[in-house]
């Protein structure tokens, strides 16, 4: 139901090498999860609205008013890489 | 030291408010029986009390899930991809415990990303159940669950996707409650499927379960949109017959595919509800079959959305050796992420793809209206609504990795209420042999109630729990 190609462009999709063995191993589990997922699609669900959110909100938005946010130092302090106070990334022209 | 073990939090609590306990003393004998852990229910522990608040929680110092920030501590959700990860805040839920009193001891293990339901999953090595070191003790909460049966922490919190409070709860034989979503900011818990995660205590008895949620609920966070300010206020339970309370069995949560051992426990129970004056009848919920494919489609779907963050580009992990930034994060990714994440963002990222979004992730929004709709319809007669926690008792380690099917069914009973967005509690419901015989185990006992009727659920929970009179000690030693 899944195939190798769908693996892998579902892969490319979400930014996720895998190697030979997760591909094969992925199609064959994808295939069986799907299988058992596909039992909703027999179910008549004309006329029924989706549900994205469980509880009732109402004015969840709040004043846009400037507040104080995390310092410069403090959000780069995980950073794997840092440069002239940013993130370094990889670049094929560096 | 022992005997400060054998209190409840509550009791210690109020040891430390008539001043017979010292807070450090607690504080210490805990730290220094989580320092000795065998379980592997710790990603980290603490060294010295941290400052917490002089609020009525006493100082009783709290065991905290992994995926909550705490900010200069490491908050790792069970991934490799995080690392020692230490981030610059600390979750809501994390700091309002903290300001009532109850102080950072550690950070617990648990499936990565809290995605499973053993605590097998996660980068840092699977957790043991403290009543049979040979099984697994549920999850994803699994540590926060092993940590409190087995005395390691008085207390702790976790977060409920699919059932990762309750389940853990019922393989350890604690107490485990999902509130209301939205009754609890998620502001600082590191996501996994934003519709259904919500945070709550995971506890020795239902007295110390409701201490934390008072604690965890009150007027709503700015930082998370989707909190709520909660109507009404949870209290101490003090009841102890269930006089006029009626309970609703669903018939499609409550037969098929439960281990006899824990269908007899279940059974007894309701009879026990009985003779405390509730009224027991069959009801049905004709769409909770349809639960868990339907939740195998939501939740790796936001999961997907959610995990596209670890990137490699500002914090955590980052593959070395990458050509280009796309390189970078596809090998980042790859490196980090365990087994059973990479599944769920594939098969996620499959559900919200061009031509498939409508049959997957469209028709699965649709089955939760109608789960959602069954459970309204089933509050018009009935109180609250009662399964097993889980299908089983704690099952061997490795005995369902190789299959991620068998894996999920574990969350059949709790699914439900999840999709609802109602809340639902887990009491310890005796002890019953695994299938192929065996020392005998904890078995959960899940009450299902509406929206905010936490203090309600609670009060119902701790009359059964009195009457059951459960005894969680041998975990203890």
């Amino acid at each position: 139901m899944i195939d190798r190609d769908t693996v892998l462009h579902v892969a490319r999709l979400a930014r996720l090498e895998l190697s030979e063995e997760e591909v094969e191993r992925l199609t064959i589990e994808l295939g069986g999860v799907l299988e058992h997922i596909e039992t909703i699609s027999g179910l008549d669900l004309d006329g029924v609205p989706p549900t994205s959110h469980v509880i009732d909100v109402t004015g969840a938005l709040r004043a846009d008013e400037p507040e104080p946010c995390l310092p410069r130092e403090r959000a780069l302090e995980s950073a794997p890489e840092v440069l002239d106070d940013g993130f370094a990334v990889p670049s094929p022209q560096a | 030291m022992t005997d400060l073990v054998d209190l409840t939090a509550a009791q210690a609590a109020a040891a430390i408010g008539r001043r017979e306990l010292a807070a450090r003393e607690l504080f210490e004998c805990y730290r220094d029986r989580a320092a000795a852990d065998e379980l592997n229910a710790f990603t980290w522990v603490a060294q010295e009390p941290p400052q917490a608040g002089d609020g009525p929680l006493g100082g009783v110092p709290l065991a905290v899930k992994d995926l909550f920030c705490t900010a200069g501590v490491p908050s790792q959700s069970g991934s490799r991809i995080l690392e020692g990860y230490r981030p610059p805040y600390t979750a809501t839920a994390v700091e309002r415990l903290a300001r009532a009193g109850a102080p950072l001891l550690a950070k617990t293990n648990q499936d990565e990303f809290a995605m499973g339901s053993s605590t097998e999953n996660s980068g840092f090595g699977p957790t043991l159940n403290p009543w049979d070191r040979t099984r697994v003790p549920g999850g994803s909460s699994g540590g926060s669950a092993a940590a409190v049966a087995a005395g390691l922490a008085p207390w702790a919190i976790g977060t409920d996707t699919g059932g990762s409070i309750r389940q853990p709860a019922a393989l350890c034989g604690i107490v485990g409650l999902k509130p209301t979503y939205g009754a609890v900011s998620r502001y600082g818990m590191i996501a996994f499927a934003s519709s259904l995660d919500q945070a709550g205590p995971l506890t020795r008895d239902v007295s110390d379960a409701a201490l934390l949620l008072m604690q965890m609920i009150g007027a709503r966070d700015p930082r998370d949109a989707t909190s709520l300010d909660y109507p009404g206020s949870v209290s101490l339970p003090t009841q102890t017959d269930l006089r006029g309370i009626r309970l609703g069995v669903p018939t499609e949560l409550s037969g098929d595919g439960i281990e006899p051992g824990v269908l007899g426990a279940f059974e007894a129970s309701l009879e026990l509800a009985r003779q405390l004056g509730a009224s027991v009848e069959r009801c049905q919920l004709p769409h909770a079959t349809h639960a868990l494919a339907a939740y195998y489609v939501l939740a790796p779907a936001e999961a997907s959305s959610n995990l596209a963050r670890f990137d490699g580009v500002r914090y955590g992990l980052r593959a070395q050796g990458a050509t280009d930034l796309l390189d970078m994060y596809t090998r980042t990714r790859h490196d980090g992420f365990g087994a059973e994440v990479k599944r769920r963002i594939m098969l996620g990222t499959y559900a919200l793809s061009s031509g498939y979004y409508e049959a997957y992730y469209g028709r699965a929004q649709r089955v939760r209206t109608l789960i959602a709709r069954d459970f309204a319809a089933t509050f018009e007669r009935f109180d609250f609504v009662v399964t097993p926690t889980a299908p089983g008792v704690a099952f061997e380690l490795g005995a369902k990795t190789a299959d991620p099917y068998a894996m999920y069914l574990n969350d059949i009973c709790t699914v439900p209420a999840s999709l609802a967005g109602i809340p639902a509690i887990s009491i310890p419901n005796g002890m019953a042999a695994p299938p192929g015989g065996g020392k005998s185990l904890p078995v959960g006992l899940q009450l299902i109630g509406p929206a905010f009727s936490e203090d309600r659920l609670l009060s119902v929970a701790f009359a059964l729990e009195q009457a059951l009179g459960f005894d969680g000690s041998a975990a203890r030693r």
